[in-house]
């Protein structure tokens, strides 16, 4: 029906498709074609090591952890910059997007020099047997860093475009709190929700810089797996790493796929309920 | 009257409670995660004085990277622009066959680890991959050279504007556009009047972070950047050098003028918010039924 | 219109690195620490070629970083003249995609390597846990910062010294060898994936009481961040790291750099080139200019990694390829 009436359908599928294949698909197709020369053999020996096991269930099972992290803390922030006003709120907001801003070499030197055991913060934990730097919560700790702006930023615009005349009315209506928020709000954020979840989470799984600094980088305990891939490229062999780099690339994709749909179900129960 | 007021005024004490707990919650983990290695990061920079620091920077190889960084952002953030316009148009505005694979495919450069972007542009632009012997009979440099810099972050930030703009574009739905068309605008006067200023400050905030991101990407850009000092280091990749030098305070210097320029570009939003404030109240109201 | 402008822009950007050729322009593709130590060659080597050279105008450009990943972006097509980096195997990997002759380490004396360094120990002021030889290093309560072999150049002397010294102890065989270093990367804690990281860990985050690292390192490091925090201290038995130089010759002939790239690595030799590497911490091989220096390098013992381990080939293969023996080890668990 849409489709009739609004244009520029071919133009930015087409434009957007383009794009895309050229940027993204064409380098990942150089990849995975480089992935390809590896043998089974080599390859079940190279992705069913033990170590190799162990590394990407800390950068998966890191970065969900990570990622769910950054979605409650990501909605309380979002929430109250956009929601309540009080002095320092545009300081703050501007705070926000500091984990993009610095290099992620940076922010792994400056979030291991407050967690190390002489540091900051670290001189306060660590007495009370919580390690946090060069241990795996140090690995954490980073993932939530580099994840967190992305939930922020993609609740913001949406929380200001979510009209408060409809709490307002669901209020009058006699509806507490807690009713309003679960049933007005909630069905229109948790799309929005998802998708910073799913941007953390990707961008959690795929970190280096930062995390390679607080890890540890001990292999079976702190060891993740982009820093396998860089093993691999350390003894020249491009193929084992465009194999590891190609297997976590499925990985992601599959999740990220997931969580699209995932999306959808829930924008249509949104929609069934308005 | 008195009666009815009672419960009100409870209830709206509980209200500014419940708030005030909000925000203490939101400041807490601000201060805590955000504000602390930022604070790290200028008190290493300043640890010997503004002078030391003033010295780091004004090294020319510093101004080099600065420069370099500048450009690279500067060519790579307005092509994500216009992608990321284009797809939030598809994705939003039409139904097609295959439309949940193109919004994963938009955010897989999220999840491509950078040590993998890098790797992808030295496969396909290297002297061992695709295109490289082609590259050098004709004399070209893309990797290690400002090509394979802008292709680097251009991957890596690829996914931002699209991001920004497909959840509230999907919550406005097309309905206003679709009025515009019925009233006999055309495709380009729909978009300029009605599109654009109803995404506008998505858009903004989609480039405030792709730009953010494009000057502070690190791990890929390392991959294809060579390392020639005052010629394809950007600073993230001039911080780790000093760093690595044992330089520092130059390193946190370099560091905290990223941190820096990303606190203006948000002072810049934060500026142009303030003033058409009343433009976007007016359009918002205008636009509620 | 704005994005024609940038077509041209990027246009600009492709076509610059084409239009540079034609100045004398000299690439040195170096490893980490040595940044410091090329900046004063590189000002000394230009005067000189300059006065003997008044037509031509050198310009000399220095890239640093991890020696494995150096050499693989000359692989790949960096277009270093020279390069100058930690450990043979590395050019090696360069010679075996042609880029130049494979017989590379003959064509300098001394094995290519101007200068050398030895595997030594950095520990706290006092020395607090009493480290004096290699066997310190694994008593209990002792923790060794060393990098990860499969990253840092580095951190592969680090190992074959550790290992070497073991073999040459009275009784000792490999399997005694394998034991200890073995036992030496459980007190491991931390392993970061360069030297310089390394140095870090251990000088700034206060981590560990032992930091293994190269004389140069060590000197550098306790010069730069604290001669009244750290102390040196020289094992009995040490290796002789021999990091190499080398004329990359197919993009020299390119570039039509032979000549000043030949004399630029010649340079390194001279007493002058000498001096400045002692300066900078590196044992240099030229006897007048070590006598002048022998006060800041202490005697030491040491092996050469052909003597013990057959070239660095064979040691690459067996301890650090992939399955080899530093993959069966756990570091990090007591």
């Amino acid at each position: 029906m849409r489709r009739r009436i609004l244009p520029g359908f071919g133009l930015s599928l087409g434009y957007a498709l383009a794009y895309l294949g050229l940027v993204v698909l064409l380098p990942l197709a150089a990849l995975a074609w480089k992935a390809s020369a590896i043998g089974p053999g080599q390859l079940l020996h190279l992705l069913a090591a033990p170590r190799t096991l162990a590394a990407l269930k800390l950068s998966f099972g890191g970065a969900l952890l990570a990622a769910l992290a950054d979605g409650a803390i990501g909605l309380l922030v979002g929430w109250v910059l956009v929601r309540y006003r009080f002095p320092g709120r545009r300081l703050l907001d501007a705070l926000v997007d500091l984990p993009f801003a610095l290099p992620t070499a940076v922010a792994g030197i400056a979030l291991t020099a407050l967690y190390a055991p002489n540091g900051w913060l670290g001189r306060w934990l660590e007495p009370h047997g919580l390690k946090i730097a060069y241990a795996p919560a140090g690995v954490l700790v980073a993932m939530v860093f580099v994840g967190f702006p992305f939930v922020v930023r993609t609740l913001q615009p949406v929380l200001e475009s979510l009209e408060s005349d409809v709490e307002e009315a669901a209020t009058t209506l006699g509806a507490t709190r807690a009713q309003t928020f679960l049933r007005v709000i909630a069905p229109v954020l948790l799309p929005t929700l998802l998708t910073g979840f799913a941007l953390a989470l990707a961008r959690a799984v795929g970190e280096y810089g930062s995390v390679i600094f607080i890890a540890g980088n001990l292999p079976m305990k702190s060891e993740i797996a982009p820093l396998l891939i860089v093993q691999q490229l350390e003894e020249f062999d491009y193929t084992g790493a465009a194999a590891l780099g190609t297997a976590m690339l499925l990985v992601s994709l599959l999740l990220l796929l997931a969580v699209t749909l995932l999306q959808r179900w829930s924008r249509r129960w949104a929609e069934v309920r308005a | 009257m008195s009666a009815a007021a009672a419960p009100r005024g409870a209830r709206r004490w509980r209200s500014r409670a419940a708030r005030a707990g909000l925000v203490l919650a939101a400041l807490g983990f601000m201060a805590l995660f955000l504000l602390l290695p930022l604070a790290a990061v200028f008190a290493e920079a300043l640890r010997q004085g503004a002078r030391a620091f003033l010295a780091a920077i004004a090294q020319p190889e510093a101004g080099a990277a600065i420069r370099l960084t500048l450009l690279v952002a500067a060519i790579a953030v307005p092509l994500n622009l216009v992608f990321g316009v284009a797809a939030a148009w598809a994705m939003t505005r039409f139904e097609f066959p295959g439309k949940a694979l193109l919004g994963a495919l938009i955010d897989l450069p999220f999840s491509v680890s950078p040590v993998i972007a890098g790797l992808v542009y030295v496969l396909l632009f290297g002297a061992q991959g695709w295109f490289g012997p082609w590259l050098a009979a004709h004399g070209l440099q893309v990797i290690f050279a400002v090509p394979g810099l802008v292709l680097a972050t251009v991957f890596v930030t690829l996914p931002f504007v699209a991001r920004e703009l497909i959840p509230l574009m999907q919550a406005q739905g097309g309905e206003e556009e679709e009025a515009a068309r019925t009233l006999g605008a055309n495709g380009w006067q729909m978009f300029f009047r009605v599109t654009l200023p109803n995404i506008r400050w998505a858009l903004l905030y989609g480039v405030l972070l792709c730009n953010a991101r494009a000057m502070g990407e690190f791990g890929a850009v390392s991959v294809v950047s060579g390392h020639i000092r005052g010629l394809t280091t950007t600073m993230p990749l001039e911080v780790e050098m000093r760093y690595n030098e044992y330089d520092y305070v130059g390193a946190f210097a370099v560091a905290s003028l990223l941190a820096l320029l990303a606190l203006v570009t948000l002072a810049a939003k934060s500026l142009l918010e303030w003033r058409y404030g009343h433009e976007i109240a007016a359009r918002a109201t205008g636009a509620r039924r | 219109m704005q994005a024609s402008r940038w077509a041209l822009m990027l246009a600009m950007a492709l076509g610059a690195a084409a239009a540079q050729a034609k100045d004398l322009v000299l690439l040195n593709v170096s490893y980490d620490p040595t940044r410091e130590l090329y900046a004063d060659v590189n000002r000394s080597f230009a005067a000189q070629w300059q006065a003997a050279h008044p037509g031509d105008r050198l310009t000399i450009r220095q890239s640093n970083g991890g020696s494995g990943k150096q050499a693989r972006a000359v692989v790949d097509g960096l277009p270093a003249d020279v390069v100058t980096l930690a450990l043979a195997y590395d050019i090696d990997a360069i010679a075996d995609h042609g880029l130049l002759a494979a017989d590379w380490q003959k064509r300098l004396p001394d094995n290519s390597s101007p200068y050398t360094s030895t595997i030594v120990f950095l520990v706290r002021k006092g020395n607090p846990k009493g480290i004096r030889d290699w066997p310190d290093l694994v008593k209990p309560g002792v923790q060794v910062i060393t990098p990860n072999p499969k990253t840092s150049g580095g951190a592969r002397w680090n190992f074959l010294a550790a290992w070497g010294w073991a073999l040459k102890q009275p009784g000792g065989d490999e399997a005694k060898a394998r034991a200890y270093v073995e036992t030496l990367y459980k007190h491991v804690p931390v392993l970061d994936t360069g030297a310089r990281g390394a140095t870090n860990t251990f000088a700034q985050r206060g981590v560990g009481d032992v930091l293994i690292a190269w004389e140069n390192e060590a000197l550098q490091a306790r010069q730069e961040l604290g001669a009244d925090r750290f102390e040196i201290v020289v094992p009995s038995l040490s290796i002789l790291a021999e990091p190499p130089v080398a004329v990359v010759d197919k993009v020299a002939a390119q570039h039509g750099t032979q000549e000043v790239a030949e004399a630029y690595l010649k340079f390194l030799y001279t007493p002058q080139g000498q001096e400045i590497a002692a300066r900078h911490y590196y044992r240099p091989r030229d006897a007048a200019v070590a006598a002048k220096h022998a006060a800041a390098f202490p005697q030491v013992r040491t092996f050469t990694i052909d003597q013990v381990f057959g070239g660095w080939r064979k040691a690459q293969a067996r301890f650090f390829a992939d399955g080899g023996v530093f993959d069966q080890f756990k570091p990090g668990t007591p």
